[in-house]
């Protein structure tokens, strides 16, 4: 390191203490064993995250949320604002591919075991984080005020409804009035851009400074194997080693969004016609289908429970389950894999697969 | 040993700084066209504001009374009149039955589709021939020199 | 009790003036106690229009409401009774045909139906004595009669055709008159049912072209006559092209030879032409004036269409790839109504205009295929763009990598 920056850290470490938090970076390491791979999930989701608030700023800049002026914003963005097309789909299809590589990172999470202890309240700060990136599909969505966004806020928003005592208050909630409407549109630019980004920084804060303080969890099964001699104690440095590496990924995930941007840029869709009748084929988007796709295979009463709210009351569980399965798997506090659990995985995962297959179709 | 560890860390000196030169000249090159096109994008272009909802349809001395226009308006054609009475009107110029561009009639008072005779009054209302749907008609302002024509949503 | 008794009885009392006060109609009455065929002009009446003017049985029947016996219905008090079919539409006509009379109801009401109707094909076979054709009671039914204007009304203009085919399109009916019974059939495949379907009233219906009291149809010479009353700027090019003194010779029922009478579809471009679906090959063959307009006419069209398309295709393919291209789609809107035109001459029966106008919208296809043109350019600099900032993001890449490597083939201090 050259004396000039040695200089201006030293200035830094007098007034912020930065010296200690730039000794932890040093020292900091990453273990190397077959699962490494699925370290990198991790950062990419933030890696994506960073990219989604960078080209949302863009975005703010020229949007308007209002059913007026929307979509002619988001036109006028694509159109008529230099490079605007650029950053339009890189926002859109950086929004999947985050959800996509937070699924991975929590499906890896899972299976790995990373979440029994001491590191449960990564899990649950991860699981709340995974809700709040779907909220922002789900609200960033209808803010082009297409067609397509619009009925499928439409449906969305009625399944809150179907929860008795709470759904009527949860639906008027959610859409800032009995039915779709430019209140709606208002209330989701602000859960969009301010709500759940709060919500996300703090959690995300929470989340980073656990996965420092605890550093990064090694596999039951490699954690065995090292104790019983078969593998060495293997790890590398983050700086500069794994941070080097990380980069490549970010690299390449940038190629693919520039690629994605320009070979096959986001639709604008049709102005959305609130008197219109909806579309054929009307439905959310691919990390909801398998939900919506569950919904739709129900009985219309399953024993005294009207099917649908059955539906959601199955999910809300399952959620929960998943949000304390550190606490259900305490078994793997001690090492020890509990099948059961794997299993349990297994199907989520697979129901989850099939059941977006399906809707596809 | 000297040479054998250079030999190790792959050609020594030389090619360290060779890989030094690729990796900063990639990562200032990338980065340089990350910035570009944000630097690009937060500059504001000449059409100041997304146009589907309201243009400037003239100015108020290019039209003389009991006078017509057609003008752009989105990607359509519309129609600004200044009536007999001095009054300002606008439709969407698209005529309803197969969408020829309609024109003002000054010896009649009304608006004529030149296809099929298709005839419609000031109030954009379908009143002779083949046209079944009366003109969507837009508001009209006059801001300073400006006719500003919006349509309602 | 007192007070109560004397509540009570004021009540009665009231109920029972007013319910004398109402002027008793003895016909509707006696009527409607009857047996059902006696009956059902008193239950009817009350929708009639004749009722809500204030008029009773007696007016049209004669006989005196107020006698409340048989005597009601005597020659003595002028009860005239129920016409016979020939009868009736003079029966009708005792006041229809009284304007002084009409106008005391309605200022604008016609009142010439009867003369009308007299000269029609209706009017004078039934005075001939001809029992099965239309009266006035046939179309507009009798006792519960409504203003055309009221929709359930069997002469509004969307029940007319219903009306019509009522007796037209009954076969055992029609036995005898040698006329087709397939009228009304053919009608409802038309452009004009489908318009009136959708609720246009202003569409054409059965009395819009053959008329209601003097329902006559229109003679070969005047076929293009009736069109023309809608059908203006066709009516005028076909009456000055070289079909219409000719059809007129030759007896020919000028629009109709083409567009048919009754079953008058959407034209396609392709009835123009040489080919097997063309209309002009009917008459006209390899070698005539006739054939060669034709053929060069739908060749016009043919291109038109064409350029057209392409430049259509062009701007929403760059459309969708996200480039402005609102102006060439304006301009390109005058194309098409360069083609709605030309389809319009087509009836000069001359290629000369045609061709005028559908060169001129080649020319406009033509400009707006070359915004595509430019758009779609546009559309792959942004791709070679993409291309380079790839080719930096590579070479970050093998830098690192290769950093990489550097660093971790140096063994660790």
């Amino acid at each position: 390191m050259s004396t000039l920056s040695r200089r201006i850290l030293a200035w830094l470490d007098e007034r912020f203490g930065a010296g200690s938090i730039e000794d932890f970076l040093r020292h900091k390491t990453v273990p190397q064993h077959r699962h490494t791979v699925w370290y990198y999930f991790g950062g990419m989701t933030l890696f994506l995250f960073v990219i989604q608030v960078l080209t949302g700023i863009l975005l703010l800049l020229y949007y308007r949320p209002t059913p007026n002026d929307a979509f002619e914003s988001v036109q006028y963005i694509v159109t008529q604002v230099r490079f605007g097309w650029l950053i339009r789909s890189i926002h859109s299809w950086s929004a999947n591919l985050m959800v996509f590589t937070a699924f991975v990172h929590m499906f890896s999470v899972y299976f790995l075991k990373a979440y029994r202890k001491p590191r449960e309240l990564t899990w649950i700060s991860g699981m709340l984080l995974l809700f709040i990136v779907m909220g922002f599909g789900f609200s960033g969505y209808l803010l082009p005020w297409n067609t397509l966004a619009f009925f499928a806020t439409k449906v969305g928003t009625e399944m809150a409804g179907a929860v008795p005592v709470a759904g009527k208050w949860m639906l008027t909630f959610l859409r800032g009035g009995e039915e779709v409407t430019g209140a709606t549109l208002t209330r989701f630019f602000g859960f969009h851009v301010a709500v759940l980004p709060g919500l996300a920084t703090v959690l995300l804060a929470m989340h980073l400074l656990l996965v420092q303080r605890l550093g990064m969890s090694v596999p039951p099964s490699v954690e065995r194997a090292i104790a019983e001699g078969r593998e060495p104690t293997r790890s590398m440095p983050f700086f500069p080693n794994f941070l080097l590496r990380d980069i490549i990924g970010w690299y390449a995930a940038l190629g693919v969004l520039g690629a994605l941007a320009a070979i096959f840029p986001w639709e604008l869709g049709t102005k959305a016609d609130p008197f219109a009748s909806a579309p054929a084929g009307i439905r959310p988007e691919w990390y909801f289908l398998f939900m919506f796709q569950t919904l739709k295979y129900l009985p219309p009463k399953i024993l005294f429970l009207e099917g649908e709210f059955a539906g959601l009351v199955g999910f809300g569980l399952a959620g929960a389950v998943w949000v304390i399965v550190p606490f259900l798997d305490y078994r793997a506090g001690f090492g020890r894999v509990t099948r059961f659990f794997t299993g349990l995985g297994i199907f989520a995962l697979g129901f989850m697969v099939v059941m977006s297959a399906l809707a596809l179709r | 040993m000297e040479s054998s560890d250079r030999a190790r860390s792959g050609g020594g000196q030389p090619g360290r700084r060779w890989i030094n030169i690729l990796l900063g000249s990639g990562v200032l090159a990338s980065i340089a066209s990350f910035l570009y096109p944000a630097i690009r994008y937060i500059i504001p272009t000449q059409v100041a504001e997304s146009t589907s909802r309201s243009v400037v349809a003239g100015k108020i001395n290019e039209l003389k009374l009991n006078t017509g226009r057609v003008f752009k308006f989105g990607s359509k054609p519309a129609l600004l009149v200044h009536t007999a009475a001095g009054e300002w009107k606008a439709f969407s110029a698209v005529c309803t039955h197969l969408n020829c561009t309609v024109q003002y009639r000054e010896d009649r008072h009304d608006i004529w589709c030149a296809c099929h005779n298709g005839v419609y009054d000031l109030t954009g209302r379908n009143v002779s021939g083949p046209p079944p749907r009366p003109l969507e008609e837009f508001e009209v302002h006059v801001q300073g020199e400006d006719i500003v024509v919006t349509r309602n949503a | 009790m007192r007070v109560l008794g004397t509540i009570a009885a004021l009540i009665f009392w009231a109920v029972g003036s007013a319910m004398a006060a109402a002027p008793k109609d003895s016909c509707i009455t006696c009527h409607l106690e009857l047996e059902r065929k006696q009956s059902e002009p008193a239950k009817k009446f009350d929708s009639d229009i004749h009722h809500q003017a204030g008029l009773g049985c007696a007016d049209c029947h004669g006989g005196d409401p107020k006698d409340e016996s048989m005597n009601a219905m005597s020659r003595a008090k002028g009860f005239r009774g129920a016409p016979k079919k020939n009868q009736v539409p003079e029966f009708c006509a005792r006041c229809h045909s009284d304007i002084a009379y009409m106008h005391r109801f309605n200022p604008k009401m016609r009142a010439d139906q009867l003369s009308q109707y007299l000269t029609s094909v209706h009017g004078k076979r039934l005075k001939q004595g001809d029992t099965k054709v239309a009266a006035c009671v046939d179309c507009h039914s009798v006792h519960d009669i409504l203003p055309a204007s009221d929709t359930r009304s069997p002469v509004h203009p969307m029940n007319i055709a219903t009306t019509c085919a009522h007796c037209h399109a009954d076969p055992n009916h029609m036995k005898g008159y040698n006329i087709p019974t397939d009228q009304v059939e053919k009608y409802h495949k038309s452009v004009h049912a489908e318009i009136l379907a959708q609720g246009d009233t202003s569409a054409p219906t059965c009395s819009t072209c053959h008329g209601n009291h003097g329902a006559t149809p229109p003679g070969v010479n005047s076929v293009a006559n009736v069109c023309g009353t809608c059908h203006v700027f066709f009516a005028q090019l076909f009456e000055s092209s070289p079909h219409g003194p000719a059809f007129a010779q030759m007896g020919l029922p000028g629009c109709v030879q083409c567009h048919s009478n009754h079953e008058i579809v959407k034209p396609s471009d392709d009835w123009v032409g040489v080919s097997s679906t063309s209309v002009c090959v009917t008459c006209h063959s390899a070698g005539d004036k006739g054939y060669t307009a034709a053929q060069k006419m739908a060749g016009d069209l043919a291109k038109l269409k064409t350029f057209y398309g392409r430049a259509e295709d062009i701007l929403s393919t760059a459309e969708r790839s996200g480039m402005e291209v609102s102006s060439p789609k304006v301009e390109l809107a005058s194309a098409h109504e360069a083609l709605v035109k030309a389809r319009v001459n087509v009836h000069t029966f001359n290629d000369a205009g045609v061709q005028k106008l559908t060169d001129q919208g080649v020319e406009i296809s033509q400009k707006a295929y070359q915004a595509g043109v430019v758009a779609l350019h546009e559309r792959d600099v942004r791709r070679k763009g993409l291309g380079v900032s790839l080719v930096f993001i590579v070479l970050a890449i093998s830098g690192l990598y290769l950093k990489i490597r550097q660093s971790e083939s140096r063994p660790h201090t």
